[in-house]
């Protein structure tokens, strides 16, 4: 099912929760909201859910206004953060629930009850937890649980609030292929909100990035790693070396250096922010005039990439990623002294010049 | 092992002050109550219990927390749910109304019944051209009882419900759960120990209530006294004895009820440790 949101305003007091919010999710998507705590993402879902009233604007489901649709008439599956399993329910019970409730001519038999109860126990994989309670299960159990009893009542959407929140790194990771898996196996539409963006770049088909009740960017998670469309965007998601400085046409002028930035052209002279991935830069022993002169500070070659810290000859600090092979040819150390440059930079913007 | 810095003196003075105390106000007045009950012997307490006054004051008590207990469940879960789990103006203001029971002395409390129903009262011409009478009977006593027993359901089940928040009634709704199977199914079992506990206090709130209950009831024998109030009446009357075994009777639910407080209680804590 789709689902359309058209200028959605939601105030709780004085705080703007959702601050005009529109966006489209097309049937059958994976999207990730994206966003700090407090951005609004869970007041999103909420209202989608029909968990929370919004004071203006319009939520379409299937083109349809859902203004007069109650929480439970939607068909809408909720995964709580911290799961919400019914504590007194066995896992049974509680996958059984939504089926159970249902009107007595809709409602199906007993042994469909139970087929169906134990296949979604067999599609999370807990067949064996049938019997426990919610108490007696592991995170990452639970969320599982929460997830099948979610299925049960076949929902035309998914939503998921934090689901991989509070679960150690290693399920967590394992929980988020799963989901990619399910989400590819099934196609329910799924929105699932989260404030780590390597999960959200990981799993979705589309990221959907919010930040004080508003959405700053919605696209591809390529595109909006890519191409922010502003600096909050472009912090969030990752880490990100901020400089201020002078753009010239191909250069950057941050203090007395001047570094060379391909393929910059600009209008003329003016002064911006520079922002830089760690891996825009380029370490090197040999010396440029277009580089920063810096001291390593700290080199961490324990993962995939080599990260390093540096401090520059004016004293501002650098944070560079750069490969393992890379770091074979440089053979560098702390202290030592290297030049940087940059590959690419991954946003500038303009500043009024104040001067 | 908890670190012990105080000398050893100093616990054993501390505990046996504990001690003293506890012997003193507690265990001493109930071995007293018992052996007064059964000064005259066995024979003679359950003639004193057996007195058509005593059994009709019995029934009284058992009538109105019959009629209390259950309105004030309801009213407290009722209550307790709208505070714990929506946000509404004019909260405080019934929250506070709600511990306006505890804070009034219960002869006030029972005075604002005579003020309001009574012969001189507000609405006491109205009540006795129509021929009802609440002061100085059943249904006063009833109403007496049901206000000082008003916040125990409420006052145990808000911190409970607030503590648990309202994911799992969403979680029910949005798996298409009707407000009304939403409350029996989910919310219903997750306060049922709290409601178990808060029924004991209100009980025994409920039939040792003296003051407010003592204002409205008028002391007719056999007709409008409880427990409490024919405890005193005997007691007046220099029937020492008698009036002990009747305060037995009440002692002894006192117990009751403290066993079965604390038998929740370790449920309940059997409960959270899962």
């Amino acid at each position: 099912m789709g689902i359309e949101l058209k200028n959605v305003y939601k105030k709780f007091g004085d705080f703007k929760a959702l601050d005009d919010v529109s966006l489209k999710v097309d049937d059958g998507e994976l999207l990730a909201l994206l966003g700090p705590s407090g951005s609004g993402k869970t007041t999103l879902l909420r209202v989608v859910a029909g968990l929370d009233f919004f004071d203006e604007g319009q939520v379409l489901f299937s083109g349809r206004d859902a203004q007069n649709q109650k929480a439970r008439e939607r068909g809408v599956g909720f995964v709580f953060q911290h799961y919400a399993l019914f504590r007194h329910m066995t896992v049974f019970d509680n996958i059984a629930f939504g089926l159970n409730v249902q009107p007595r001519k809709t409602r199906p038999s007993r042994q469909e009850i139970r087929a169906k109860v134990m296949e979604l126990l067999k599609l999370v994989q807990l067949e064996w937890l049938a019997e426990r309670y919610p108490w007696q299960l592991s995170g990452g159990q639970r969320q599982r649980i929460a997830l099948a009893r979610a299925l049960a009542v076949r929902p035309k959407v998914l939503l998921l609030d934090e689901p991989f929140g509070s679960l150690d790194a290693q399920v967590r990771k394992e929980l988020r292929a799963w989901l990619r898996r399910f989400h590819d196996e099934f196609h329910i539409t799924t929105i699932f909100v989260t404030h780590d963006q390597e999960e959200a770049l990981e799993v979705a088909d589309r990221i959907v990035v919010m930040n004080k009740g508003r959405i700053e960017q919605a696209g591809t998670p390529e595109d909006v790693y890519h191409n922010p469309v502003n600096a909050f965007v472009l912090s969030f998601l990752g880490n990100v070396n901020f400089f201020h400085c002078r753009l010239e046409e191909g250069k950057a002028v941050i203090g007395n250096t001047t570094l060379e930035v391909p393929g910059l052209s600009v209008d003329k002279p003016q002064p911006a922010k520079l922002y830089v991935r760690p891996n825009q830069f380029k370490v090197s022993r040999v010396f440029s005039k277009a580089a920063f002169k810096a001291v390593v500070e700290y080199v961490n070659p324990a993962g995939t990439i080599v990260k390093i810290n540096l401090k520059t000859e004016s004293g501002e600090r650098i944070y560079v990623e750069i490969t393992q092979e890379e770091l074979k040819q440089l053979k560098i150390r702390k202290q030592e002294k290297v030049y940087v440059s940059l590959k690419d930079v991954s946003y500038s913007e303009y500043v009024k010049d104040n001067s | 092992m908890s670190a012990r810095t105080e000398p050893r003196i100093v616990r054993y003075f501390l505990i046996s002050i504990a001690l003293a105390f506890f012997g003193l106000f507690i265990v001493l007045p109930l071995i007293c109550v018992f052996h007064n009950a059964f000064a005259k012997g066995w024979v003679f307490y359950l003639k004193t219990l057996e007195q058509p006054d005593a059994l009709a004051a019995m029934k009284m008590t058992l009538i109105a927390a019959a009629v209390a207990v259950p309105l004030n469940l309801i009213f407290g879960v009722a209550a307790s749910w709208a505070i714990a789990k929506f946000e509404f103006k004019g909260k405080g203001l019934l929250l506070s109304l709600i511990d306006l029971p505890l804070s009034v002395s219960p002869v006030i409390a029972g005075l604002i019944f005579i003020l309001l129903f009574g012969a001189q009262g507000f609405l006491g011409p109205w009540l006795i051209a129509h021929n009802i009478r609440i002061i100085f009977a059943m249904p006063g006593i009833i109403l007496a009882t049901i206000f000082v027993t008003f916040p125990m359901v409420a006052r145990e089940l808000i911190p409970v419900m607030k503590s648990q928040g309202n994911e799992e009634e969403e979680a029910a709704i949005t798996l298409g759960a009707s407000g009304w199977k939403t409350f029996w199914m989910i919310s219903v079992p997750n306060i049922r120990w709290g409601i178990l506990y808060g029924i004991i206090l209100c009980n025994a709130r409920a039939m040792g209530e003296f003051g407010a209950v003592s204002v409205v009831s008028g002391h007719i024998r056999g007709l409008t006294n409880t427990l409490p109030l024919h405890v005193e009446i005997l007691y007046n009357e220099y029937q020492s004895a008698a009036a002990f075994a009747t305060a037995s009777v009440l002692a002894l639910l006192a117990i009751i009820t403290l066993i079965a407080k604390s038998a929740v209680e370790a449920t309940i804590r059997q409960g959270q440790r899962q």
